[in-house]
């Protein structure tokens, strides 16, 4: 049985990517040169993403090398302890609707320190899937044609953020 | 935020580390995390650029008209106040579209133009119309039909399984994009 989920899993990416360029083929899309300028998006997003994996990664070194970090986690770890969340991923959970970028490097932290494989790491994954940098959002989308009064939408965005945190861990948790 | 955050952690981390006699390991750490940072980027721009070159294929695709058929249905539940626009509902669904293939560098300028079309419409000027208000919170919500960041880092990182999260990813973003979309519904009723 594990065998069979494990096979289909390790199909899943192959025959995505297979499906796609099919239907490119069959469309008679350029494949090759559609792929490089998609692969340049790519080397932007890194680009992009160093510097603050670099400013966040000498923060939170120096945060774990210096002990703070270990102290603040048995501080807050009755009140984790309560809700059933590991209290490794209350810094993800703070920095995620802040900094899209920030949030990815104490992810990549994260699952370097406790495993990606392991419940803390599927957690950290699939918080990291299913949300969003929610104050960016809101701010490029009502500045983008000058709106001021956004009707408590904040509200509801981060309550949504706060579900499907609660809903990674539960689901990570049941599922593993 | 992270201007006033950044620097009080690492003057934090310094002190703490004086008091309790840790400044060797700091002094390590900080160049450690350096390399470490390094090496990850390298590492995430093999996977990350294999995946955003496969999307821009399926970019160019009729996946597109058949992803933009399926959703029809979800934007007119989503959005009862755009039934005559057909131009807005066409820019939100192709931003839905580039978020569910997980295109965001597409995503955002194509949610500005829709923004920009339902601002024509839009009453008051200063203030989110219903329509706005929904489609903000969809874009909040992230729906994604791969995560595919989240797997290349997985991959980079010698997961056994990294495709292991899609069930659960999908199962967290429903869960959050109802609560989110029921609250904006109270919303826009409410809050004039």
């Amino acid at each position: 049985m594990e065998n069979i989920i494990n096979y289909i899993s390790n199909l899943a990416i192959p025959s995505i990517i297979v499906t796609i360029i099919f239907y490119g083929l069959k469309e008679k899309t350029k494949v090759f040169d559609t792929f490089l300028d998609g692969a340049k998006d790519g080397i932007e997003i890194v680009l992009k993403m160093f510097p603050t994996l670099l400013g966040i990664f000498l923060a939170v070194g120096a945060l774990r090398a210096s002990g703070l970090i270990d102290g603040l986690v048995k501080l807050i770890t009755p009140l984790t302890n309560f809700l059933e969340i590991p209290s490794a991923i209350i810094p993800l959970a703070v920095l995620r609707p802040i900094s899209g970028s920030a949030s990815m490097a104490v992810a990549v932290d994260i699952l370097q320190n406790y495993g990606v494989d392991t419940l803390i790491g599927l957690i950290t994954s699939t918080i990291m899937g299913s949300t969003e940098t929610t104050f960016y959002t809101i701010a490029i989308y009502t500045s983008a044609v000058g709106i001021k009064k956004t009707r408590g939408i904040l509200i509801a965005a981060l309550a949504a953020d706060v579900a499907g945190m609660l809903a990674s861990t539960i689901v990570c948790r049941i599922l593993s | 935020m992270l201007n006033i955050l950044w620097p009080i952690f690492i003057i934090l981390s310094v002190v703490y580390a004086i008091i309790f006699g840790n400044i060797e390991e700091v002094n390590t750490g900080i160049f450690n995390s350096l390399s470490e940072a390094v090496e990850l980027s390298l590492t995430f721009l093999g996977t990350i650029c294999l995946w955003s070159g496969i999307m821009e294929i399926a970019k160019k695709t009729s996946l597109i008209n058949k992803l933009n058929k399926l959703l029809k249905p979800f934007i007119n539940f989503l959005f009862p106040d755009l039934k005559n626009n057909e131009i807005a509902k066409q820019e939100i669904s192709m931003n839905m579209i580039a978020n569910i293939l997980g295109l965001g560098n597409a995503a955002t300028p194509l949610g500005i133009k829709a923004m920009k079309t339902m601002q024509k419409e839009n009453k008051v000027k200063d203030t989110l119309s219903n329509s706005m208000m929904m489609f903000i919170v969809i874009n909040t919500a992230s729906i994604q039909l791969i995560p595919t960041n989240v797997i290349a880092i997985r991959t980079s990182l010698n997961s056994q399984n990294p495709t292991s999260i899609i069930i659960p990813v999908w199962i967290a973003t429903i869960i959050a994009g109802v609560v989110g979309i029921t609250l904006t519904k109270i919303l826009i009723k409410r809050v004039k």
